[in-house]
């Protein structure tokens, strides 16, 4: 319990510290509510329902929910038939990489010709966002295994797949969580972003509203609870990891 | 096809004489000619020379030599991992030369998979044999407890000592269903005290539980208290130099270390060691 206190009192003095120099820059210097409103102005917006916010959050929340374990479990299919079929790999994985480069909000626009205002094209886009991260960490983490366990397994005479449940895919998992972390806050991003291509509702949709009115106090809102649904899904993941591989020992910090 | 014939030339040539005359029950572990190199940017290096050795059903024997000797290469051989370029490997009168899953093997480094509890790393090479679970849970336990490391079944690998996890590495080894266990330097990583804690260990648990091993080892004193016949390796290419028979009788207690007969050996052993260290410096 102290060891956790520990850890968590400096980065929040520097929250706290942070928000008061904030808070104390726009009375002094002035600045008007529409072009940078004070941490205490946005408090204030969020405790009145700021406009329906928490159903655009529910909309945005429910996107991420749908979209985020499709994007991962393609990724996690992705490597592990790339990492089972050797010759699959060296044909796609240049490929995969270069499917990075298009940048996702370029594709937007061309998903909504392609799919309509629907659910479909924002899940297409979330997973494209999403699966990269996982895959390359999977596979990473499945082709990384130690030799001299490898080197048992085969002495052993443990077959291909026995290898590939009882030490490969066990070994992967570390690895497989720092990509599905990574995948989760890039999650809700991708929502944010295919709301703000093409829908009616959610937190982007909810930006490009109050943008049009210059209410900033309205967006420093959304900014927040973009940041907050992260965090959560975030620290799921961790709670997860930290029970799937508990068998690591703990790092000293 | 080769070797087959090789192994069944003299069966037929002899006939009326009974094959129990000639051989009562075949080694547990025979190599034949072993030779092997590796080609690496176009520049080939000879690893083994016509390496042939022999393990008798339970019994304990060593390979020592200057590293560097192709032994690891000779138990990836014998493992199935490398096919040789020339030679075979039978074992109980069977080829098996480039077959795995024949022999049971423990690693220089424990290699325990860190995601299993002391138990079920015990049971894997019954596991993978498909051997029944239960039965090798069973037994797993009654070692464990028996080698001190009762209470901690359900313990992840890196919460033991080096020791422990050798132990519980040894364990596997010992536990799976294959007769012929090779062992790597097992001891190599370990510090002074402890080693010496884990031969007089292992010789305990051998001579009471007498199964067909073949041993590599640095450690020449290691090597005598230990084992029956000790092959002394050449530098690479690794070939058998010359072949000890140690006449200790069992069981052996840590006394004979200093048993003049002991010292002897084990100066002679040194000496042979060193020239050929010297050789493959020069």
């Amino acid at each position: 319990m102290r060891s956790t206190w520990r850890q968590i009192w400096p980065p929040l003095v520097a929250v706290i510290f942070f928000l008061g120099a904030w808070q104390v820059a726009v009375s002094v210097f002035h600045i008007p509510a529409w072009q940078l409103p004070s941490p205490s102005d946005i408090a204030r917006e969020s405790q009145g329902n700021a406009s329906g916010i928490w159903a655009h959050t529910a909309a945005t929340l429910r996107l991420t929910l749908i979209g985020f374990p499709v994007g991962t479990g393609i990724g996690l299919l992705t490597a592990l038939l790339l990492h089972l079929l050797p010759w699959l790999r060296r044909a796609i994985y240049p490929l995969l990489i270069l499917s990075q480069n298009v940048p996702s909000i370029a594709l937007g626009p061309l998903l909504i010709i392609w799919f309509g205002f629907g659910l479909l094209p924002k899940i297409i886009l979330i997973t494209l966002v999403c699966f990269f991260p996982v895959a390359v960490a999977a596979m990473g983490g499945l082709a990384q295994s130690d030799r001299v366990m490898m080197n048992y397994m085969k002495m052993a005479g443990a077959g291909k797949w026995q290898i590939f449940t009882k030490l490969e895919l066990p070994g992967s998992l570390p690895s497989l969580f720092s990509g599905l972390k990574i995948s989760a806050t890039y999650a809700v991003m991708g929502a944010v972003v295919a709301e703000w291509i093409g829908a009616d509702k959610g937190i982007g949709y909810y930006m490009l509203l109050q943008k049009a009115s210059y209410r900033t106090d309205r967006m420093f809102v959304a900014i927040v609870i973009i940041v907050l649904l992260s965090l959560v899904l975030f620290a799921l993941i961790a709670v997860l990891e930290k029970w799937l591989v508990r068998w690591k020992p703990r790092k000293e910090i | 096809m080769s070797h087959l014939m090789n192994t069944q030339h003299p069966k037929t040539d002899g006939p009326g004489s009974s094959l129990g005359e000639i051989r009562s029950t075949p080694p547990a572990l025979e190599v034949s000619g072993i030779s092997k190199s590796f080609t690496h940017r176009r520049r080939e290096t000879q690893v083994l020379e016509k390496v042939s050795l022999t393990v008798e059903p339970q019994e304990f024997v060593s390979i020592v030599g200057p590293s560097g000797c192709g032994k690891s290469t000779l138990f990836h051989i014998i493992g199935g991992l490398t096919l040789p370029d020339s030679g075979t490997v039978s074992m109980n009168g069977l080829p098996v030369t480039g077959q795995r899953g024949k022999i049971s093997y423990m690693p220089q480094q424990p290699a325990l998979f860190p995601w299993r509890s002391t138990l079920d790393n015990v049971v894997l090479g019954a596991e993978l044999q498909g051997a029944p679970l239960q039965e090798a849970r069973e037994a797993a336990r009654h070692w464990l407890a028996k080698v001190g490391l009762g209470g901690f079944e359900r313990a992840y690998p890196h919460m033991l000592s080096g020791g422990m996890q050798q132990r519980a590495a040894f364990l596997r080894a010992m536990l799976a269903p294959q007769e012929l266990m090779l062992l790597d330097e097992p001891f190599s990583a370990l510090d002074a005290l402890t080693r010496e804690q884990m031969q007089r260990w292992l010789l305990e648990l051998w001579e009471e539980n007498r199964r067909s091993v073949l041993f590599i080892t640095h450690n020449i004193e290691e090597a005598l208290l230990l084992s029956s016949r000790i092959y002394v390796f050449s530098g690479r290419p690794g070939s058998v130099l010359h072949t000890v028979e140690v006449p200790f009788p069992r069981p052996r207690r840590d006394e004979i270390t200093d048993a003049p007969e002991f010292l002897q050996l084990k100066r002679q052993l040194s000496l042979w060691m060193r020239e050929e260290q010297a050789k493959s410096l020069s």
